[in-house]
């Protein structure tokens, strides 16, 4: 098979990507190495979407940022990703910090926020925004475009778009070398598969500098820097609303307390950097003692927010360049080789900017712009969510399919109909995670206590595969094994 | 648009307590035709029917059971009247004016308007998020329950060498099942400096099978990328902190978890009823009747229990509320109750000033107490007063409050439990 474009890496980068190019008259292949999308840095971040302030002046990740922020509800709004315009806030503690604030606002309109997007605000103007912040808060900085998007149902919208509209999704395609050949790509999977192709998009993000290396010897130092996070029942919520910051340090944005787009709260990330091995890329424990170390942080913004309300704890790595931007630009010697190298934080919010960016510059070299489709989608079908319906709502959906009517997950109020929706979609689920990143079902204070072995069955019958053999993430996460006796 | 169903009482939950409660109301006189029990499963008996291991049943029958078996004499009751029963149904809301709505497959939603609802939802594992467990996420980590359903309902192992962290009851019984399927149960940990479960459990499930349990020691740490390969246990401090040093790795490819249930309030939360922050459920009168007038509430979704047959004792106190209740008695002032020196939370809460009948009071104490004396006061007045050789938090205890000791309370008193020195 030879296409025009192979992406590799279907996070928040390579799904949007995939989805840029599935609008034009193109084969496109979009590689994953594991089971599914949104299974690195995009599963495990704090799913904001920055202003752009906090970026270096000058950098592409500034530029970027700002742009993806400004994008970014269109984007999430017709692919039908959870999306809340929440606006951000970075608090001062002392006047020193204050400092900091001043220096931030100054930095958001060099890289061009302008006034309405960014605002320093008293202690009064503060308390009336998040009425549980600290005592000792003095003022912050505000800005209201700031938003929160949930990572990893932007991947899937991104991929079902793409692959809606003819993107090829190769699972479990762990690529393991890449030549190039009379013009031609071939790039060969570990498990031995083949793929040729006429361009190579690396947005393999931990793994990027590794691909970049292993074609070329093209050398980026990129560290995996490790982020843990308490995620807090939904009853928590409103204990604040808009995206908590403190005052930002060398080693990132700091701890903060914010909702996610389903109204979670959660505290973290905290930060540190791993060995720069292939155990660093693939090491997400949460180290011991790391979530007290995070509550006690996260309770300096928001005193009243408490582990006793956690219902998991989890770990994500960042790509880390040590150059601190995003380095998106053809490899050496071979311009029909993009590498996208460094997509940290804040790569989720400029993540429709990076997409666009890579578009540009590869029709840029492609000099001849390639015919567009004339059925494009957009968009994808709208994914059911039972659980923020009204009554009315539900009382047609059920008329129409009766297994709407079938609740699988109590906490989250999941619907077997949704569940074999998410099963049946272009690169839908295929393993327990994979049901729970698209419905929720798993989500909630129970964990999957009561729907996991639930979703298996369904899991089980949509795939037509032994229930034994249904996984929790693909590899070799097997849940159950052989026949009691 | 929706159908729309008229009963007297709807009992949300099928299992011993729902049960129990439906029986008890048609007994004391709500007409069969007009009772209609909801139940989320495909049968009714509720978690009983996974728990095939015997000890049911002796204190309410006098014989010894299986949880099946248990559940079948009542399933076998229901049968036999016209009370309406369906499954596979799932309340998504009560509202205020009492109105449950539900879905299943077969009806779709349904709102049935209801005189009195019995809230009968029962209680969930604490999930390791609640924990502060560090390590990785792989598959083989699950409560002790999801495992028992896999074992006892599905029929299929969900691992081959297992460490427990927690001894409450089902993680002792786990531990006992585990092994007889053939798996090797390498220690359950327990945090406490006891266990939550019950002595006999303790002695028929691990004694008898050499599987040691550790007090005063924690899973802090997780291992394995796909699947679980080992955990990192540690003894703990008096602040239940990881001692250093004390570290050990044991490979394993399960983890179950039997750290505590919690009351599946949901709805009740959705309906604001007043909770008990140490139960977790609502807070009820001697009839189980929550501060939403015509919501009654009985077993594990009100207290956890240690017995079922407890659950049973207590939903039928509740069926008969209700069925007063639907049959127009109101109650005018309560006096409340309360716990302290050692005793966590009483239930009932409150008790009605017009009550003609003795009461009993459950309780559950914090810590274990050897030869030290329950006391119970009104005011002045020492209503109860009785030496007890051995108090565990594992075990639910009871006081009986004479109908003659009511009789003279006043609504500014307040019933207080505590432990005193014998």
């Amino acid at each position: 098979m030879v296409y025009d474009i192979a992406i590799i890496g279907a996070g928040v980068v390579g799904t949007q990507i995939a989805r840029n190019f599935s609008k034009y008259d193109l084969k496109v292949a979009l590689l994953e190495k594991e089971s599914d999308v949104a299974m690195g840095t995009t599963k495990a971040n704090s799913g904001i979407v920055h202003a752009g302030f906090d970026c270096q002046s000058g950098t592409l990740m500034a530029d970027l940022n700002v742009k993806g922020c400004r994008m970014m509800e269109e984007v999430a709004t017709t692919l039908h990703v959870p999306y809340e315009r929440n606006g951000s806030l970075v608090v001062a503690f002392s006047e020193e910090e204050m400092g900091t604030i001043k220096e931030l606002y100054d930095r958001g309109i060099t890289n061009g926020l302008t006034e309405d997007e960014l605002k320093i605000i008293d202690r009064d103007e503060l308390v009336k925004l998040e009425p549980h912040i600290a005592d000792n808060a003095v003022g912050a900085l505000y800005a209201p475009t700031a938003g929160i998007v949930s990572p990893y149902e932007l991947a899937i919208g991104a991929a079902e778009c793409a692959v809606g509209n003819g993107v090829e999704f190769l699972r479990t395609f762990n690529v393991g070398g890449i030549i190039f050949e009379d013009g031609l790509f071939t790039i060969g999977a570990k498990d031995g598969r083949i793929i040729r192709s006429k361009w190579v998009v690396n947005a393999a993000g931990l793994f990027a500098n590794l691909i970049a290396d292993n074609f070329n010897n093209e050398k980026f130092k990129v560290i995996p820097r490790i982020g843990e996070y308490g995620l807090l029942d939904r009853d928590v919520y409103p204990l604040v609303t808009h995206t908590v910051f403190q005052c930002p340090t060398k080693m990132g944005k700091g701890i903060l307390v914010a909702p996610t787009t389903h109204h979670n709260v959660f505290v973290g990330p905290t930060s540190l950097d791993m060995e720069d091995n292939m155990d660093g890329r693939h090491d997400t424990s949460v180290r011991v003692g790391a979530l007290r170390e995070t509550y006690a942080a996260a309770q300096k913004s928001i005193p009243s927010v408490s582990a006793r309300d956690q219902i998991t704890s989890f770990a994500g790595l960042r790509a880390h360049w040590v150059e601190h931007d995003f380095y998106i630009a053809p490899a050496k010697n071979n311009d029909h080789f993009i590498n996208l190298i460094g997509i940290e934080s804040p790569g989720l919010a400029a993540s429709p900017a990076i997409a666009e960016y890579t578009e540009n510059l590869i029709l840029g070299i492609m000099g001849e712009k390639p015919a567009e489709k004339a059925d494009w989608n957009p968009s994808r079908k709208a994914p059911v969510f039972f659980r923020t319906m009204s009554p009315e709502e539900r009382a047609e959906l059920i008329a129409k399919d009766p297994a709407y009517s079938r609740i699988v997950c109590r906490c989250e109020t999941v619907t077997e109909g949704e569940i074999r929706d998410a099963i049946r979609a272009p690169a839908g689920a295929v393993d327990l995670d994979g049901v729970k990143r698209r419905t929720r079902a798993g989500m909630g204070r129970c964990q999957g206590g009561f729907c996991g072995s639930r979703v298996m069955e369904i899991l089980s019958e949509e795939l037509d595969k032994p229930i034994a053999e249904i996984t929790k993430f693909g590899r070799a996460s097997d849940i159950i094994y052989e026949r009691t006796k | 648009m929706t159908e729309i169903l008229n009963y007297d009482l709807v009992v949300v939950g099928g299992g011993p307590a729902g049960m129990a409660a439906a029986l008890a109301a048609k007994d004391n006189g709500v007409p069969e035709e007009k009772i209609i029990v909801l139940e989320r499963d495909v049968r009714l008996g509720g978690i009983l029917e996974q728990c095939i291991h015997t000890g049911f049943g002796l204190t309410y029958f006098g014989e010894e059971l299986s949880g099946p078996e248990y559940a079948d004499r009542f399933v076998k009751l229901m049968d036999e009247t016209k009370i309406a029963v369906k499954l596979n149904t799932m309340v998504l809301n009560i509202t205020k004016e009492n109105q449950v709505i539900a879905t299943n497959k077969e009806d779709g939603l349904i709102t049935i308007n209801a005189k009195a609802i019995i809230l009968a939802m029962g209680c969930r594992e604490r999930p390791r998020g609640a924990l502060d467990i560090a390590g990785s996420r792989p598959a083989g980590v699950m409560s002790a329950g999801q495992a028992q359903k896999f074992v006892n309902i599905d029929g299929y192992m969900p691992g081959h060498e297992v460490v427990i962290l927690g001894s409450g009851d089902i993680g002792l019984i786990m531990a006992r099942r585990m092994t007889l399927e053939g798996a090797k149960v390498k220690v359950v940990c327990e945090v406490m400096p006891y266990s939550g479960g019950l002595q006999r459990n303790i002695v028929q499930c691990l004694e008898d099978f050499d599987i040691p349990l550790r007090l005063s020691c924690t899973v802090i740490k997780v291992h394995g990328r796909d699947r679980v390969e080992g955990v990192t246990i540690a003894n703990v401090d008096d602040h239940m902190l990881p001692i250093p040093g004390t570290e050990e790795y044991i490979p394993c490819d399960t983890v179950l978890l039997s750290v505590g249930l919690i009351p599946e309030n949901e709805l009740s939360k959705q309906i604001d009823l007043d909770m008990d922050m140490i139960t977790r459920g609502p807070k009820v009168d001697e009839m189980r009747m929550t501060s939403q007038p015509g919501v009654f509430a009985c077993g594990n979704v009100l207290q956890v229990h240690d017995l079922v047959d407890f659950v049973t004792q207590e939903s039928q106190i509740a069926g008969k509320g209700a069925a007063q209740y639907i049959s127009g008695l109101r109650h005018e002032g309560v006096i409340k109750t309360r716990g302290q020196n050692g005793v966590r939370y009483t239930v009932p809460q409150s008790i009605n000033l017009d009550e003609k009948e003795d009461v009993k009071i459950y309780f559950r104490v914090g810590n274990v107490y050897h030869d030290k004396r329950v006391v119970v006061t009104c005011g002045d007045k020492v209503l109860f007063n009785r030496k007890k050789i051995k108090l565990a938090p594992g075990e639910m205890e009871n006081v009986i409050i004479k109908a003659a000791d009511i009789a003279e309370m006043t609504a500014d008193q307040e019933i207080v439990v505590s432990i005193e020195e014998a």
